[in-house]
């Protein structure tokens, strides 16, 4: 990776500073900060309870953050200036033609996608089970044709500008169900695919929202190898061809390490490395932290064995 | 999302959860290589089977059966009935006994007996037949019964009216309901308001049934509103109390608000519908005297089937229209999932809204049609029981689909009808045996039964809305069935 | 202030009977996740069973109250159960992990049956039974005239309300059963697979939901003296709307939700309108929820993403 092509730090498309949520007692994200590249695939990894799914659910809204601020620059560059008084002046966002930004802390989930262009996907799979594959990718579309369909009454009269609107949303679905080898299976109801089928319509029916911005929750968790591999090539296409930037969790380091542009590394809620992935690879503290332990259970056998490894107490470590 | 919820929604994919849980069911018997229970353990178990039903049914209605109080001078008075005790009794022991004996062959009947999923099969062909044949019995109705049972025409008529407003306040509360999985039990609200509307404006300012029933479906409309609007955040069961809440609020209101509802009393003197002002009445300007008929009470009969049958098809037409746009796709979809409808940008609150604010304006219309029909309306007619018969339609018809609806309005409304003049049994047991005191109690265990035979509703396929070859049914086990599931 | 305390005192009477409802749907909802629709019906027939063995003790000349009153309850309580039993087995148990709506229609029908049931064998005509405990405890006489009472039987109320809460919140969460019904609250799927008969544990939560049910039918026939086949319903949905109120799931709250709906009811019929008191209810149960979704004490929703 070249290290002058730092995209996120001349060009981050989200900024997330100083983002803080406490659960009651429970501090499960720490005053972390950090950009993510417009055009880069940015992976978010960590041990399991590190907060990255937390972070996401800021970032998409679920959640309130308790302290900080997520700023997503949808398109040209807005100043820092600008952003500060946005944010004084208790505005959700500016939309103007030399850049738009928006306080994604300040939104409602919904508007996050609807208008700051932001889509994700979940940990344990949320497709519509009832509804055909094809049907989950109409209903991603949901607001482009709800203004066509005159929100409902030009679609009740049957107005030929909805049939139209309807026409070119059937084609949009159908090229991405081709894009993720789904067209066989589009009539087919989504609960009944297999499992990566089930994670590929996902992820297309995100993108059917046209996000700028694309936050994928375990994309490759319970992929087989090829499948995998499958998921790289589709997401470096989504990245090259469409320009979307990709945010991801992951914990298979094989995914991470071959398609991330950029990987920031959590633990306990705080940013211990944030670099290239050959960067955040040689990074003592990760291997510490992360790389050579693969979750909590793991390390508490290892103290148990006082087997010695080179273990340095995780910043913040609560434990 | 209280913790049952989660675990609920945490099985998905719901395929592969129905499929273990049948292959759990299908475990639950006895091992197969067991040997057939010989002739004489079969025996004994149903009789011991039997004995312990019996003895249930004995306590059971011992204080129902055995001691009967009535109310004598100065108080109450108890008295012993132990025939009817003893053969209900008896009954249960014989029925219990042949039950076992031959149906389950001397094997306690497993759960999964019971159980039946139903099968993924193409059957939307045969539902368009079955459609199109209903629409044109409907539409022919009126004289279908005038040539082939012209004694009865009138009951018929009026009964095949009752069936088709039930059909109606169905498929409004099937958008609710059965599309946007939402649970309503207060549904009867807006119904009433609908009747209340058009009688107020008929009575007050003198409308007639046309101009009122648009607007008593608006106010419907705007009703369901402004009593989802707070309630809608609300989950699964939360809502279903409140809506039930709201349904009873208003109906006590129009019980006390004597000045303006006439409260116990209700309104009388309702306006029947006219015909572009022809009035369905004897004499001068009236519908026989301007086609130079001869009058005929049934007439009137047949212009209100007509009407409530455009009605209801009219509510039909929409709902299948509104499937195949943005909204109602919106409502399916949130039915299936409501936190991924918000990840993909949909204002879950305003897609809750038109569901409540469309099935409401249905209901209101359906409410205009009932106080026409009857001329009165009272609070009595709009009790949760209307609510409860409502969703049951709703449910044993199957969730989202429009001829489930139809027959299970058929099924029930002209069931309990049926049952009223059942009168023949009056041979069997004897002359005070009167049959409308057991409508109800058989309603009431019809559903039962019906939801333990088929849990999943009558017709219980799912139509997709956008097809790109080929049209598959969605299995109801795929079909998630709303807040909280 | 003396007008006051005797509605305080019989709002808590009313809370109470409430209270001892909303448990059983507390209890319900809690392990399977139904509205039980058929509850208030429950209570219903323990009302005219309590009624029916007082006349057969009276007509077989047992009149010792105590001995009565005992009597009553254990029948009552007894009887109720059963039903409470057969209800679940045949409505609800062969649509255990069916669709959630499939047993609220069936509890549905179930209530309508039982209505008529007892309609069909008692008579639709109101039941009434002269006072059978008579006198109380003045607490306070003041000038004005006004008489601030606790009768004895409001007492008795009282008391075994406190009594049956309190041995219930024992059975919960000392005993064995206790734990069972709470880990199959937490996860039935899990608990079966350690080994907690989890049919079992279901039953016998409907048959404790329904003895106590049958306490509080008993104790509204002695308090009100009248019944009919008709107050399930409007008790059950009053009931249903103190658990939901307390945070349904909850053992204090149900007992919390009830008092406070008596309270409501009794204090808006006695300051404002009798007519109006179910929509006071009502609308009270409406905003606390807007404001408070899970209820008073329930456990508060954690969104799962």
């Amino acid at each position: 990776m070249n290290q002058q092509n730092r995209n996120w730090t001349t060009d981050p498309v989200l900024s997330v500073e100083h983002l803080t949520m406490r659960f009651g007692g429970l501090l499960a994200v720490d005053d972390l900060s950090f950009d993510v590249g417009r055009g880069d695939i940015t992976a978010l990894i960590g041990p399991n309870g590190a907060g990255k799914t937390t972070v996401f659910n800021c970032v998409t809204g679920f959640y309130k953050p308790t302290e900080g601020r997520i700023a997503l620059r949808r398109e040209g560059s807005v100043s820092d200036a600008a952003l500060a008084e946005l944010t004084r002046g208790g505005q959700q966002y500016r939309r103007a033609d030399d850049g738009s930004v928006f306080l994604l802390e300040r939104m409602a989930d919904f508007k996050i996608t609807e208008i700051a262009g932001v889509a994700r996907t979940f940990q344990n799979i949320r497709l519509f089970g009832g509804m055909t594959a094809l049907e989950n990718l109409l209903v991603a579309q949901h607001n482009e044709l709800m203004r066509a369909s005159g929100y409902t009454i030009g679609g009740l009269l049957g107005l030929p500008g909805y049939r139209r609107a309807a026409e070119a949303a059937k084609e949009k679905a159908v090229e991405w169900l081709r894009r993720v080898d789904l067209l066989d299976r589009a009539d087919d109801p989504a609960a009944d695919l297999p499992y990566g089928a089930q994670r590929r319509l996902e992820i297309a029916r995100a993108l059917c929202t046209n996000p700028v911005l694309l936050c994928l929750d375990e994309p490759a968790a319970g992929l087989n190898p090829r499948e995998s591999a499958e998921l790289n090539t589709l997401l470096k296409y989504i990245r090259d061809e469409h320009g979307v930037s990709v945010l991801l969790i992951e914990h298979d380091m094989g995914v991470v390490m071959e398609i991330s542009d950029h990987v920031i590394v959590l633990d306990y809620g705080k940013k211990i490395s944030d670099g290239t992935a050959s960067e955040v690879r040689n990074d003592a503290k990760v291997i510490a932290a992360y790389l050579g332990v693969d979750d909590e259970e793991v390390d508490e056998v290892e103290r148990d064995l006082d087997v010695k490894t080179a273990h340095t107490p995780a910043p913040g470590g609560a434990l | 999302m209280a913790n049952t919820t989660t675990s609920a929604s945490a099985d998905r994919p719901e395929g592969a959860e129905r499929l273990s849980e049948d292959r759990r069911e299908a475990m639950r018997g006895e091992p197969p290589f067991v040997e057939a229970p010989s002739e004489d353990t079969r025996l004994v178990r149903a009789l011991k089977e039997a004995g312990v039903t019996a003895g249930l049914v004995a306590v059971l209605t011992l204080f129902f059966f055995l001691f009967r109080t009535d109310i004598a001078v100065g108080g109450l008075d108890l008295s012993l009935d132990p025939k009817s005790w003893i053969i209900a009794i008896a009954i249960a022991f014989a029925g219990r006994f042949l039950l076992t004996y031959f149906v389950f062959g001397g094997e306690r009947p497993t759960v999964g007996g019971w159980k039946k999923v139903a099968a993924k099969t193409a059957r939307w062909p045969i539902g368009k037949v079955i459609g199109v044949v209903l629409l044109l019995v409907a539409l022919t109705l009126p004289f279908l019964l005038m040539t082939l049972l012209p004694s009865q025409d009138r009951y018929l008529l009026d009964l095949s009216i009752l069936i088709l407003t039930y059909v109606m306040l169905g498929w409004g509360l099937n958008i609710v309901v059965g599309l946007a999985g939402l649970l309503d039990l207060g549904y009867v609200a807006f119904y009433a308001v609908g009747a209340y509307s058009f009688a107020l404006l008929a009575t007050n300012f003198d409308l007639g049934f046309w101009i009122c029933l648009p607007m008593a479906g608006l106010f419907a409309a705007l009703w369901g509103v402004m009593l989802g609007f707070p309630v809608l955040r609300l989950r699964g069961d939360y809502l279903a109390i409140v809506t039930l809440a709201f349904g009873e609020i208003i109906r006590v209101v129009l019980l006390n608000w004597y000045d303006f509802t006439g409260g116990p009393n209700g309104i009388l003197g309702i306006p029947k519908p006219t015909l572009f002002g022809l009035e369905f009445s004897r004499g001068e300007g009236s519908f026989s005297d301007f086609f130079g008929l001869e009058y005929s009470s049934i007439q009137r009969f047949v212009f209100l089937y007509y009407i409530i049958l455009a009605l209801a098809l009219l509510t039909n037409f929409v709902t299948m229209r509104m499937r195949k746009l943005p909204v109602g796709r919106a409502w399916e979809a949130l039915r299936e999932d409501e936190i991924a409808c918000r990840s993909l940008g949909i204002n879950t609150v305003n897609v809750k809204l038109t569901a409540f604010a469309t099935g409401a304006m249905f209901g209101g219309f359906a409410g205009s049609f009932f106080a026409t029909r009857q001329g009165f309306i009272s609070p009595e007619s709009f009790t949760f029981i209307e609510s409860a018969i409502i969703l049951a339609i709703v449910v044993l018809g199957g969730l989202g689909s429009q001829l489930g609806v139809v027959i299970a309005s058929v099924v029930m409304i002209g069931g309990i009808e049926l049952l009223r003049n059942l009168t023949g049994l009056q041979a069997i047991f004897g002359a005070g045996f009167d049959p409308t005191q057991y409508r109800m109690l058989i309603f009431g265990l019809a559903m039962v039964l019906i939801m333990v035979w088929k849990p999943r509703g009558l017709v219980s396929t799912r139509t997709p809305s956008a097809i790109y070859k080929e049209k598959k049914t969605i299995g109801a086990d795929l079909v998630a069935q709303g807040e909280g599931h | 202030m003396e007008y006051f305390l005797q509605q305080l005192i019989n709002g808590v009477t009313l809370g109470s009977i409430y209270g001892l409802i909303a448990i059983g749907y507390t209890m319900v909802y809690g392990i399977i996740g139904m509205i039980n629709f058929a509850h208030g019906e429950i209570f219903m027939i323990g009302s005219f069973i309590a009624l029916a063995v007082f006349l057969a003790l009276a007509a077989i000349g047992i009149t010792f109250l105590p001995l009565v009153l005992l009597l009553m309850v254990v029948v009552a309580m007894l009887c109720t159960a059963a039903w409470g039993w057969t209800i679940e087995r045949v409505a609800y148990r062969p649509l255990r992990g069916s669709f959630r709506l499939a047993p609220l229609i069936t509890a549905i029908g179930m209530s309508i049956f039982l209505q008529n049931f007892v309609q069909v064998t008692q008579g639709a005509r109101v039941k009434p039974l002269p006072p059978q405990i008579q006198g109380g405890i003045t607490l306070m006489d003041s000038p004005s005239g006004i008489v601030v009472q606790i009768s004895w039987i409001q007492i008795i109320i009282i008391l075994m309300t406190v009594v049956l809460m309190a041995g219930f919140s024992l059975l919960i969460s000392k005993t064995s059963l206790g734990r069972q019904q709470r880990a199959c609250e937490q996860d039935r799927k899990m608990a079966s697979l350690l080994g907690v008969n989890v049919d079992r544990t279901i039953s016998l939560t409907f048959v404790m939901g329904a003895g106590l049910a049958a306490v509080a039918g008993m104790m509204f026939l002695l308090y009100y003296g009248v019944i009919d086949f008709y107050i399930g319903f409007i008790a059950g949905v009053k009931a249903f709307t103190a658990a939901v109120l307390g945070g349904i799931g909850s053992l204090p709250g149900a007992m919390l939700g009830g008092l406070a709906i008596g309270l409501i009811e009794t204090f808006w019929s006695g300051y404002f309108s009798v007519e109006y008191k179910d929509v006071a209810a009502f609308s009270i149960l409406a905003v606390v929820l807007i404001f408070m979704p899970s209820g008073l004490l329930g456990r508060p929703e954690v969104e799962k993403v």
